[in-house]
């Protein structure tokens, strides 16, 4: 293989904000005083906060160092599972970084601020148009919180019909959001398992659904990177017993101009902004959980919505169904500004193509891998496939060790341990954004790597070795917590 | 596509390897009846130039600074923002990188968020806080459902001083629950009526917002213990994390969990999002918090170094017992406003919020001076309430055609506050600014 491009530099040391500094530092510009000093009550203040004091070279510096410490999409190959690590393009954050948008107030009068509210409202309908379903809300801040709006939304239909209903069925395969949402609300998480196939059979979900279920939690394409083929018998069988069918839609980055979930039976579905539409993570966040719905479920969105009227826009709080509010305002807007890039960069043909070049990579690093890692699922995938580290259990070597020392190989490791179906589970997700040759060169390392677990499993067990920290001490971390300093 | 790297001859010698005929043929697995057949109908691909003129259009309608002067705070403040901080901020490093699963590659996030977990501790004089929430009004919400499960009771009391769009994201959350909100009144001085606490039972938490929506600073001891009376949380809410410069922090009065909106922290308004929701607590309450916490730990060598921790508490480990459903929070603000209150430093933001209780108690004497009625005795930080004359609605109309928002009306949240509007005054309003505003509201 080529030179790997894991290598060692220079890293410099940094230590905490707060064991630097020194009094009379300061690194704001602080405004001109034009008005008289008319001190407080005594009794109302305090001491003010104990911040360090800085330099703005010490901070820049600190952050730098710290920067360097990180791996991202724009320092390399993120196969993330489930995460949908895509390139994140820079005219999105230019676009974001508009002073018209990043100065806006967000009570303003709707006069004052008309292209905010047709962004939003344009956005509305490429997000419809992209998932064939009728209606959506931008006010969820993640996918989480999108399935909370979710559930709110199955819960105020049930209401609306006069019943209560307390169960809700959720696979296996499922994210851990999946049940920690449903259960916020009183629902009980009924578990299903899916087939030797990795799917969900019509069966049992038959042998779940009554009329006591609210409903199912189905992520398409589900998290081993499978399509539910049932999708629409499944639906069939919730929706005869009054039940809704909720899609968990952080993998729609595989199906874009192919499959329009609201024609499977979907009733309602989240996306993540912040993986199939391209805004960065950053870290941890901020995203975006837009919820799609379908008309019977409209009238229950939260509130404002956007409103158009002879080419003015509006928001309107007159939906006397609503399930209220999910944030004090309009939801992520600067993360919006990107999708809308994105939609509009792309334009129909390349979002397509995307979802096509997802799945392409995907399945390709599926068949090039599948002799080197145990293959659970040999079957056509989506946009991502699960391995184990079965075929490696001899050598002493596990899925934390080999993910451990792809790090050393200049790669972030894939998802590890999930989906829990799959004991030892490693999650590859490409995405498209990554050329042939970068995925070659990741499927180079796994060789390596899987070379390395038979010859010399310590290099694979003391591994990271070139980043700026070896193994950590969870255990300790979590028994002894030391949260600030 | 700058996108999308693949030539025509990568794709034919990957369908190869893949063993199909074509893109299409990817897609056998997903049943006919469930695929979309035609062409999906949005708008025409745009050039990075062309996006540069519709997005630049959809900004220039805005109102805002310096074209106009928009006395609105109301839970989104306008503050300067170093151009160091916005520089920092927008390193690829950080933004582009996962939440840190992996902590040997992620040690620059999480010493941050580290870091930020400290700074907003100390600002709110607690002793834990976590790495983030969506906004104030989700900490809140998620705050009230923390003290429930504290406390195992059933029943929380509300300030109807608590930003009203806060107490509806509460009401939202707790619609489908069996738990009670029980709003307390306020008082003529324009703070919160405390004694309609006496005599309620099975509380788990009172919650007071300081300063609060009025702009009013809250007696917050008084409220600890009227809680703590109750044996129930005393739960603090703030949507002005800049005020705790100047006033006694939450933690020093009492408060068992702090709850707000750190968007003052270098965060810019956008439009109210993405913002950021900070949720502190004692220790003792830790393993209940909800949301991600980093902490401190050594690595094989005995170095220092961060992760993730407490994930027990979590929804990816706990499952439907978690404390909470949150996974991605708003890491990048968070790291924000830990850079923003690294540079205003200690010294820094006593000078910062002391400027801004000042220029606002310029405008409100200024104000006063003019004839207009500040109804709320009670001391306030950098936002109050005026009460203008009946058909004040034309006069605000008018300000507006001059590029002046003059504050918040506040008849849509208090019907018993007909021409009523809340005012808020920050460092960026010159004094040049607010003479120009009491001039105008005169004539």
């Amino acid at each position: 293989m080529k030179e790997p491009l894991g290598a060692t530099g220079l890293m410099l040391n940094e230590p905490l904000l707060w064991e630097k500094g020194k009094k009379g530092r300061c690194a704001f510009s602080l405004p001109r005083r034009d008005v008289e000093p008319r001190p407080l009550d005594r009794e109302l203040t305090g001491e003010g906060p104990d911040f360090p004091d800085l330099s703005e070279v010490d901070i820049v510096r600190h952050y730098t160092r710290l920067s360097q410490w990180n791996f991202g999409v724009d320092t390399g190959m993120y196969p993330l599972g489930s995460c949908t690590m895509k390139y994140n393009p820079k005219t999105n954050e230019k676009q974001a970084s508009l002073p018209g948008f990043t100065g806006a107030h967000p009570l303003l009068p709707a006069d004052l601020c008309q292209g905010a509210l047709r962004m939003m409202f344009e956005l509305e309908q490429y997000l419809a148009e992209i998932t064939g379903m009728d209606a959506i809300t931008l006010q969820p801040a993640a996918g989480a919180h999108g399935e909370l709006c979710g559930m709110l939304l199955i819960h105020a239909y049930h209401k609306s019909k006069g019943s209560q209903r307390s169960k809700i069925i959720v696979p296996d395969t499922a994210h851990g959001t999946n049940p920690a949402s449903a259960a916020l609300f009183g629902y009980r998480p009924v578990p299903v398992t899916s087939n030797e196939q990795g799917m969900l059979s019509p069966e049992a979900v038959a042998e779940l659904m009554d009329e006591d279920t609210a409903g199912i939690m189905v992520t398409n394409p589900n998290t081993l990177g499978l399509f539910e083929e049932n999708i629409r018998e499944i639906a069939e069988i919730v929706h005869s017993k009054g039940g809704l069918v909720y899609c968990d839609g952080a993998n729609v980055n595989a199906v874009m101009g192919i499959v329009k979930m609201g024609e499977t039976g979907v009733d309602v579905m989240q996306l993540n902004l912040h993986k199939t539409f391209s805004t960065p993570h950053g870290g941890g966040g901020p995203g975006s959980g837009p919820v799609c719905v379908n008309k019977h479920l409209e009238p229950f969105l939260p509130v404002p919505r956007v409103v158009e009227e002879n080419g003015k826009y509006a928001l309107s709080e007159n939906y006397p169904e609503s399930i209220g509010k999910l944030q004090a305002f309009h939801g992520s807007f600067g993360v919006m500004i990107k999708a809308y890039s994105y939609i509009c960069s792309m334009g129909p043909e390349n979002l397509k193509k995307a979802s096509q070049l997802a799945v392409l990579n995907a399945n390709y690093v599926k068949e090039k891998l599948k002799g080197t890692l145990h293959l659970p699922y040999d079957r056509p995938c989506m946009h991502e496939c699960v391995f184990s580290d079965k075929d490696q259990a001899a050598d002493n070597v596990t899925t934390l060790d080999m993910a451990k020392r792809l790090m050393d190989y200049g790669f972030h490791p894939p998802t590890i341990y999930f989906p829990l179906v799959v004991h030892g589970a490693i999650m590859v997700e490409p995405t498209e954004t990554e050329s042939k040759e970068n995925i070659d060169q990741f499927i180079e390392a796994f060789k390596a790597i899987a070379r390395e677990a038979g010859q010399s499993a310590d290099l694979l067990h003391g591994a990271p070795k070139n980043c700026k920290v070896k193994r950590l001490d969870e255990v300790t971390a979590a028994r002894k917590p030391c949260l600030a300093g | 596509m700058l996108y999308l790297p693949h030539t025509s001859e990568d794709i034919a010698s990957m369908l190869q390897v893949v063993g199909v005929a074509d893109l299409d043929d990817l897609f056998a697995t997903v049943p006919e009846d469930c695929r979309f057949k035609g062409d999906l109908n949005l708008p025409e691909q745009l050039t990075e130039w062309e996006l540069n003129d519709r997005m630049a259009a959809f900004s220039n309608t805005m109102a805002v600074s310096p074209e106009y002067k928009v006395f609105i705070g109301a839970g989104s403040y306008e503050h300067f923002i170093p151009a160091s901080v916005s520089y920092l901020l927008g390193r690829s490093e950080f933004v582009t990188s996962y939440t840190p699963y992996q902590p040997e590659m992620s040690q620059g996030t999480l010493q941050a968020i580290y870091e930020y977990q400290t700074l907003a501790a100390r600002l709110v004089g607690m002793e834990v806080a976590t790495a983030s929430h969506y906004d104030g009004a989700t900490a809140l919400a998620e705050s009230l459902l923390m003290a429930i499960r504290v406390t195992r009771r059933r029943r929380v009391a509300v300030s109807s001083l608590i930003h009203p769009l806060y107490r509806q994201v509460v009401r939202t959350y707790f619609k489908p629950t069996s738990y009670e909100v029980v709003e307390l009144g306020y008082l003529e001085n324009g703070l919160t009526d405390l004694a309609a606490t006496d005599g309620m039972d099975d509380l788990a938490a009172v919650a007071i917002q300081s300063p609060n929506f009025f702009g009013c600073i809250e007696n917050l001891q008084a409220a600890g213990e009227k809680a703590h009376d109750r044996q129930a949380l005393f739960v603090a809410s703030f949507t002005e994390a800049l005020s705790y410069g100047l006033l006694n922090p939450p933690g020093s009065q009492g408060a068992d969990i702090v709850c707000g909106e750190g968007q003052s922290l270098g965060i810019p308004c956008s439009f109210g999002g993405p913002a950021l929701g900070v949720l502190a607590s004692r220790k003792k309450h830790m393993r209940s918090l909800p949301g991600r916490l980093v902490g401190q730990t050594k690595d094989l060598d005995g170095k220092r170094g961060f992760v993730l921790t407490l994930a027990t508490r979590e929804q990816h480990i706990r499952r439907q017992k978690a404390t909470s459903n949150i996974c991605t929070n708003n890491s990048l603000c968070a790291l924000a406003a830990a850079m923003y209150m690294a540079s205003v430093g200690g010294a820094g933001i006593r000078e910062l919020a002391g400027l801004n209780h000042d220029k606002a108690e310029y405008l409100k004497s200024e104000l006063k001076k003019a004839g207009f009625k500040i109804p709320f005795g009670a001391p306030t930080f950098n936002e109050f309430v005026v009460e203008f004359p009946e058909g004040f609605k034309a006069t605000y109309k008018r300000l507006l055609e001059k590029k002046i928002v003059a504050g918040l009306p506040l008849a849509s949240y208090y019907p018993e506050l007909a021409n009523h509007c809340l005012l808020c005054v920050t460092e960026v309003m010159s004094k040049e600014d607010m003479d120009k505003l009491v001039r105008e509201v005169k004539s």
